[in-house]
């Protein structure tokens, strides 16, 4: 999608809008960014693509104030500056929307919009909302990202939280705006719709830079990439000219087969998780979960995709007892659970992967051994009578750590000082012990690079092979279609439609989705 | 400009030398003080080190002095470990005195081996009893725990004070004219006095002991038991906790359960190591389980630094009393032990975070 404006070289006269020089950031033990050039021009989309831990994080931790680099400088616009704080690089026009929203749900979005602008409506003592709601609102119309401003942040869905931050940064008239896996909370046809207003921004000579993983996002929106590996440069290509294999083994520095459906001799055996009508009561007292019925088989991988909330989390908390259900059933291996009982559910040989793997899957703080233990701490192995064994917790911890090939620290090593990656492979290894029958597993690969993806894959594949019955629950359709041997669409805490997945299409997949019947 | 960073990691020499610096800062600030009030800086430091840990007689009552602290410290620690705030170690400490009193009264003078342990049970389940209510509410109406506990202190503190003073109770003395004018709380049998041991030159008061031995069980039981594992973890995240098939509402009523007993027993140690009667007044003008929350977070939850915390802090109370007099107003000794706490809880921001001194840079502002 490249412009004729960008295929020349910019004048020499004319400076970049933000660049980077020579920028270094140190962490106790790792070099985060090592001897950065970064470089974006006015009115471009520049992507920023690098595994995990490749330093796209810390450098825009930088560019946006919140750390100061060891080395190096910042030029905004061809002028030198240096970032105290978050403050200054909003000051200098720099703006970021997170993947964690920084938004206050009980507030409206107009009030959002002003939250922190410390120089026009927000730093009044008496706030005008009727005034900051006709600004938001033509925002909106002008950018095709309108949102009631009058709506509390609470009552948005994820896609329209996106647009608030988005509409926080043209209302502060942000000159280069930067994005952090914008697309990760999005339906292909949403991220399609977020493409284009990045593309009129840019048009009115306004900056992006595009942080993500996903190579065909970064293929359809920006003008050029940048790619990191180990906290340093690869290379800088206008987006033209690279395939996704070619950024791929970029990103990685090796050729590496990108996700694809790997066939296997599927032995599917009798049904091992069988969901029944399944209702349950959202946090917020709303019904999310209106009569599902699903069955996975031994052996078998389905998957449920569906944009995020729509029921995903609250399902694999119903199904895995951490959610109590108010009417159906689900059983395992025919016999049928009480149900909101999470120890039962484990008893039952339900194992679960859930998508928040810091603060559900593991106990941040605690130990890698500790976490190992989280669920065989009761059993005969680790525990005699009230006490632990702790010499055993900790050999079995070490043994996981090598067969599981989790790098970062031993086993007294406080679980949140890992890297995603890492953390998951924790998690994953102490479900898989378990020897479960099911296996529940929500964003398995979220946020992880490629080399720690194909590892979470071949896990999944492995486990299905010795006979469990698998519940890939994704937002990621590319992860479904290369896993699943069957799909089904959640929407709004329904399944829509089940699909065979040697068949099945983004496109059809994306419309159910949506909420959208196929024709 | 001055900043206050988070650290990402917490060196370890910073763990001593923080808490040295502390105490020197808590120095320095004293003596501006002092000198402003026109007293000798250095002579009153040194008659505070020697009315705390200078002598025999002052060493003992330091002990007397930290006894009740290192129960209350351990109150709160044991809950504060599950993110649980008991707030309540003062109401518990009431209420385990009132229990424990009524068991010495009741058991007569037949043997300590009876009254003893009696009163220490009946401490426990008086601790327990009233710190079970926030509990109860927390577990199955998420009831903030702060604001109940804090409350049944008060709750605590006015039953405490209508068994002696308003009412003719079982605990009140009305057995000669002069004590129903003078309302007192009957003297408990000489069973009911707890022995006191004698390690070299020093009198060790058997509470002492007995919270030096539930310090070392709680230290166990936190780390080397499933249950001080699943409250590790539900502490950490509760989320992971329920995840894990944990039952978080039993383990609160437990933790709290516990957290109470152990004021509770506090109470018992105050009743038959000191007061040897039911004394109100003694009791809620001590402020024991306040100064039990100062302890535990200074003491970061541990054990075992509890009872050290608490020696300390017993010192720097019993010096207090030592060095107020015509000359030195009660006012000057309260401003001291501020100063020293103040200091001591700053110092622990230094660990947490790093102040560094920016200058506002030129070039950011050209940049605005």
């Amino acid at each position: 999608m490249g412009r004729a404006g960008n295929d020349l070289p910019a004048p020499f006269f004319m400076p970049a809008a933000v660049e980077l020089r020579g920028i270094t950031k140190r962490f106790p033990g790792v070099v985060a960014n090592d001897d950065v050039d970064f470089e974006a021009s006015e009115g471009e989309v520049h992507a920023l693509l690098g595994e995990n831990g490749a330093g796209k994080s810390t450098l825009s931790n930088i560019l946006t104030g919140l750390y100061r680099p060891d080395d190096g400088e910042i030029a905004i616009a061809g002028r030198t500056v240096s970032f105290n704080s978050p403050r200054d690089a909003l000051d200098a026009g720099i703006c970021m929307v997170h993947q964690h929203f920084r938004l206050v749900p009980p507030f409206t979005v107009a009030e959002n919009v002003i939250l922190g602008d410390h120089r026009g409506e927000g730093k009044k003592f008496m706030v005008h909302p009727r005034r900051i709601e006709r600004r938001v609102a033509e925002l909106g119309e002008r950018y095709r990202i309108a949102v009631d401003p009058r709506a509390r942040v609470w009552q948005l869905s994820l896609g329209e939280q996106q647009r608030v931050e988005i509409l926080k940064a043209l209302y502060r008239e942000a000159r280069i705006l930067i994005l952090d896996e914008p697309t990760a909370v999005l339906t292909p046809q949403e991220a399609d719709s977020l493409f284009e207003t990045l593309r009129v921004m840019a048009d009115e000579g306004r900056t992006i830079i595009f942080i993500s993983h996903k190579l065909h996002e970064v293929k359809a929106v920006s003008d050029r990439v940048t790619v990191l590996r180990g906290g340093k440069v690869v290379e800088t290509v206008p987006t033209a000219d690279a395939t996704p294999r070619s950024l791929a083994s970029l990103m990685v520095g090796r050729d590496v087969s990108m996700a694809e459906r790997v066939e296997r001799s599927a032995e599917v055996g009798e049904p091992v998780l069988e969901v029944r009508d399944l209702r349950a009561l959202g946090d917020r007292g709303a019904e999310t979960l209106s009569g599902i019925s699903l069955t996975v088989r031994a052996g078998e991988i389905v998957g449920l995709a569906g944009v995020a909330g729509n029921g995903q989390r609250e399902l694999a908390e119903a199904v895995t007892g951490m959610r109590p259900s108010t009417s159906g059933s689900v059983a395992v291996g025919g016999r049928r659970l009480r149900g909101g009982d999470a120890r039962e559910a484990i008893h039952a040989g339900i194992a679960h992967v859930p998508e928040d793997r810091l603060h559900t899957g593991v106990a941040p703080s605690l130990s890698i051994a500790s976490n190992v233990a989280l669920k065989a701490y009761r059993g005969r192995e680790l525990a005699k009578g009230p006490l632990l064994r702790l010499r055993t917790i900790r050999e079995h911890a070490a043994a996981l750590i090598k067969r599981y090939d989790v790098r970062g620290g031993g086993p007294e090593l406080p679980a949140r000082q890992l890297s995603g990656g890492n953390l998951q492979k924790v998690v994953l290894a102490r479900e898989f012990e378990g020897e479960p029958r099911v296996l529940v597993v929500a964003s398995p690969t979220r946020g992880l690079d490629v080399a720690a993806i194909e590892t979470v894959h071949r896990y999944l594949r492995d486990a299905a092979a010795r006979g469990v019955g698998v519940l890939l629950i994704s937002e990621d359709l590319d992860e479904i279609l290369a896993l699943a041997d069957r799909i089904a669409v959640i929407y709004e805490g329904a399944i829509v439609g089940e699909l065979d997945a040697g068949s099945a299409t983004v496109d059809e997949l994306g419309l159910l989705m949506a909420g959208g019947r196929p024709e | 400009m001055i900043r206050f960073e988070r650290r990402l990691q917490q060196p370890k020499w910073l763990m001593f030398v923080v808490p040295i610096g502390s105490i020197a800062a808590a120095f320095v600030l004293m003596a501006i003080v002092l000198v402003a009030t026109s007293h000798p800086p250095l002579h009153t430091f040194s008659r505070l080190l020697s009315s705390a840990f200078g002598s025999k007689q002052s060493l003992n009552d330091t002990l007397i002095a930290a006894t009740p602290l290192i129960f209350t410290g351990l109150c709160a620690a044991v809950a504060f470990r599950m993110q649980l705030f008991n707030i309540g170690g003062e109401g518990q400490l009431y209420a385990g005195a009132i229990l424990g009193a009524a068991a010495a009264i009741s058991l007569d003078n037949h043997s300590s081996w009876l009254s003893i342990p009696a009163m220490i049970v009946a401490g426990a389940a008086g601790g327990a009893a009233l710190a079970l209510i926030p509990a109860v509410l927390r577990a199955f109406f998420s009831t903030n725990e702060i604001i109940t506990s804090l409350m049944l202190n008060y709750v605590a503190s006015l039953v405490l004070s209508y068994l002696i003073f308003d009412s003719e109770s079982y605990w009140r003395d009305t057995s000669s004219p002069t004590a129903k004018v003078f309302p007192q709380g009957k003297n408990f049998p000489d069973a009911a006095s707890w022995p006191t041991s004698h390690i070299g030159s020093l009198v060790v008061p058997f509470g002492l002991l007995l919270g030096l031995l539930i310090a070392t069980g709680v230290w166990l039981l936190y780390t080397r038991t499933r249950f001080g594992f699943e409250v590790q973890v539900i502490g950490d995240s509760p989320r992971a906790a329920s995840y894990a098939g944990m039952r978080t509402r039993r383990k609160i009523l437990a933790v709290m359960a516990l957290s109470g007993a152990i004021a509770g027993i506090g109470g018992a140690s105050q009743d038959g190591d000191f007061r040897h009667t039911l004394d109100p007044r003694g009791l809620t003008s001590a402020g024991y389980g306040y100064a039990g929350i100062v302890i535990a977070a200074l003491a970061r939850y541990n054990p075992f630094a509890v009872c050290l915390v608490a020696f300390l802090l017993g010192g720097l109370q019993n010096a207090g009393y030592t060095l107020q007099g015509v000359d030195f107003p009660s006012g000057l000794v309260g401003v001291m032990q501020g100063l020293i706490l103040f200091s001591a809880l700053g110092g622990e921001l230094l660990i947490r975070y790093r102040v560094r001194v920016v200058r506002r840079s030129r070039t950011a502002e050209a940049a605005a």
